[in-house]
């Protein structure tokens, strides 16, 4: 996934000329129809379809087990959220799972990528081999190695497990993230640092960091919403530890019950405040 | 300044650590388990047993075929329905850009199971869907999309969409307009500009997205469970069943490889043909 896209400023592109292509300018005034618009406009809908679906149906007032028919509005489910405490606990596997995520594979991947975007060093090659593997890899095949490698250093999966994986196929992400804006850094800003008498360490809290600050966030974010959204190289390391989608899996045979789609509904909105919030720090910091 | 030569391995070295530990070892400890024999109550030994290969491909070629066909018609949507919206929100979304980016990855947020698990409610018999279609005359009595192949390509396809507009948007935002307006002033009418200037320079960016989509699409096994039911099992839904329903580590972990190994020959395939420079560099 091409994940610098998060970190640019969104109104002015770091490169290619002016946003106005050419194109825009002769068609605009003839056209009252724009069919790329609507077609993106379609596809969106196409991918939402399904979530607003679970979002409607955390209003609905089911009457039996099986929340898919509509039968009336009720907010009962907000109040009633915490019904199932394997699904509270399993939410909060999930969220405490993707948070620690979120700071190792952030600290190792911000790490990671500063060394990729700003120095030459042997193994380099190698690294970027050993990245774009992982990032390759299908998750079935990571679960599946790390479940056997677990099983033959007699290491009992749980909680623990589930961590380390996470953070595993999620450096690479936010290393690549962090690289890119890395890449774009202007280094006179730290000569400069050093030149005023700055060390090297005062020069990376003052000057680098504040700047890589907008890719960070973003690689944490992605780390995020990876580690919470995962599922298949969850169920090969997580032992007895029921995390969210797992949990929701387990109870598609007995009905899924509307706290699910409450939680789900909830995730969501979490994700789009962050979303929101991103957009307005980039652009303020641009 | 003074340890300046050190500095970029203190920066990488958890990385690689945590890598090296928990990705490029376990891949060996599979290959090793892969060749052992035995069974949970008897423990697993390592006798190096190639017959294990033979036994996976023997028993499950079909669910392997099925999974790559599977996962090239997903890819092959993805494509088609992907491209244009790359390229509109790359080229004609003007300021708006990072915000369609972020719609696009927005249904991250609520788990790919969960999203899955939706479809099959929307699509099933008396779903919304086929309900109202069914209703309205547009749709036989007795259509079933659930449990069948094209639910599953359509579920790969939906889950996967993002994975190829990115890539490819990325190569298209990249791309100097400077270009097009000179294959403009010579005349170049848009179909022209199209298929002999803009496709060329964002083919990178579509190979990196069919790497993106195919992998992970030929090895999901989610889709399959949910939306295509006992007679549509692809390889992933073996691995998962063989490795923690029956324990069977060996055959489990042998199949696991040969679904790698077939997925590796693409991706030499591909670098052959690209230069890997260019893939990876796309890729990020």
């Amino acid at each position: 996934m091409s994940a610098r896209l998060d970190v640019g400023p969104p109104t002015a592109p770091a490169n290619g000329p002016a946003p106005t292509t050419p194109g825009t300018a002769r068609t605009r005034p003839r056209r009252h129809v724009d069919w790329g618009r609507l077609y993106t406009w379609l596809v969106l809908a196409w991918l939402f379809t399904p979530i607003l679906f679970m979002a409607a149906f955390s209003f609905n007032d089911p009457a039996g087990k099986h929340n898919i028919t509509w039968q009336g509005f009720t907010l009962r489910w907000y109040g009633d959220i915490l019904a199932y405490p394997d699904l509270t606990q399993a939410m909060l596997n999930s969220v405490s799972i993707a948070l620690l995520t979120m700071v190792g594979a952030g600290t190792l991947g911000t790490l990671l990528g500063l060394a990729l975007g700003r120095f030459s060093f042997r193994g380099k090659q190698l690294t970027n081999l050993v990245m774009f593997s992982a990032i390759s890899a299908p998750e079935v095949v990571l679960g599946a190695a790390l479940l056997s490698t677990f099983l033959m250093a007699n290491v009992t999966t749980g909680y623990w497990t589930t961590v380390i994986a996470h953070v595993m196929f999620c450096v690479s992400f936010v290393a690549i993230t962090v690289r890119a804006r890395v890449i774009t850094l202007d280094p006179a800003l730290e000569e400069a640092a050093r030149d005023l008498g700055a060390g090297p360490f005062t020069t990376f809290r003052l000057i680098t960091l504040p700047m890589l600050f907008p890719a960070i966030m973003a690689g944490g974010l992605l780390a995020f919403a990876l580690s919470i959204d995962d599922y298949i190289i969850t169920t090969f390391v997580s032992g007895d530890v029921t995390t969210f989608p797992l949990w929701v899996w387990g109870s598609t045979r007995v009905g899924i019950p509307p706290q699910v789609n409450v939680m789900g509904t909830l995730l969501f909105a979490v994700g789009v405040a962050m979303a929101v919030v991103n957009i307005v720090m980039v652009r303020r910091r641009s | 300044m003074r340890n300046r030569k050190a500095t970029p391995y203190l920066l990488v070295l958890p990385a690689w650590a945590w890598l090296g530990m928990f990705f490029v070892v376990p891949i060996g400890g599979m290959l090793s388990l892969s060749l052992t024999t035995g069974n949970v109550v008897t423990g697993f030994q390592q006798t190096f047993e190639v017959g294990n290969y033979v036994d996976a491909v023997g028993t499950y070629w079909e669910q392997i075929l099925r999974s790559l066909s599977y996962g090239a018609c997903a890819t092959l949507i993805c494509i088609v329905v992907g491209y244009p919206m790359a390229y509109w929100i790359a080229f004609r979304a003007g300021p708006y850009k990072s915000a369609y980016l972020l719609l696009l990855l927005l249904p991250f947020f609520v788990s790919f199971v969960l999203r899955t698990i939706s479809w099959r409610f929307l699509l099933a018999d008396n779903g919304i869907v086929l309900q109202t279609l069914k209703s309205i005359g547009l749709a036989p009595a007795d259509l079933q999309v659930l449990n069948s192949a094209p639910a599953v390509v359509l579920g790969l396809a939906y889950n996967f969409l993002p994975f190829m507009v990115l890539p490819i948007y990325a190569v298209l935002e990249r791309m100097d307009h400077r270009i097009v307006e000179a294959a403009h002033d010579l005349y170049a009418g848009r179909v022209r500009a199209f298929t002999q200037v803009i496709l060329p320079v964002s083919l990178p960016g579509v190979f990196a997205g069919v790497l993106m989509t195919f992998i992970p699409t030929s090895a999901d096994y989610v889709n399959a469970s949910v939306l295509g039911g006992a007679d549509n099992i692809m390889i992933g839904n073996v691995i998962h069943t063989q490795y923690l329903v029956n324990n069977n580590y060996p055959i489990a972990a042998s199949i696991t490889f040969v679904l790698m190994g077939l997925l590796l020959l693409g991706i030499f395939g591909y670098a052959r043909a690209l230069g890997t420079e260019r893939v990876m560099e796309v890729h990020a």
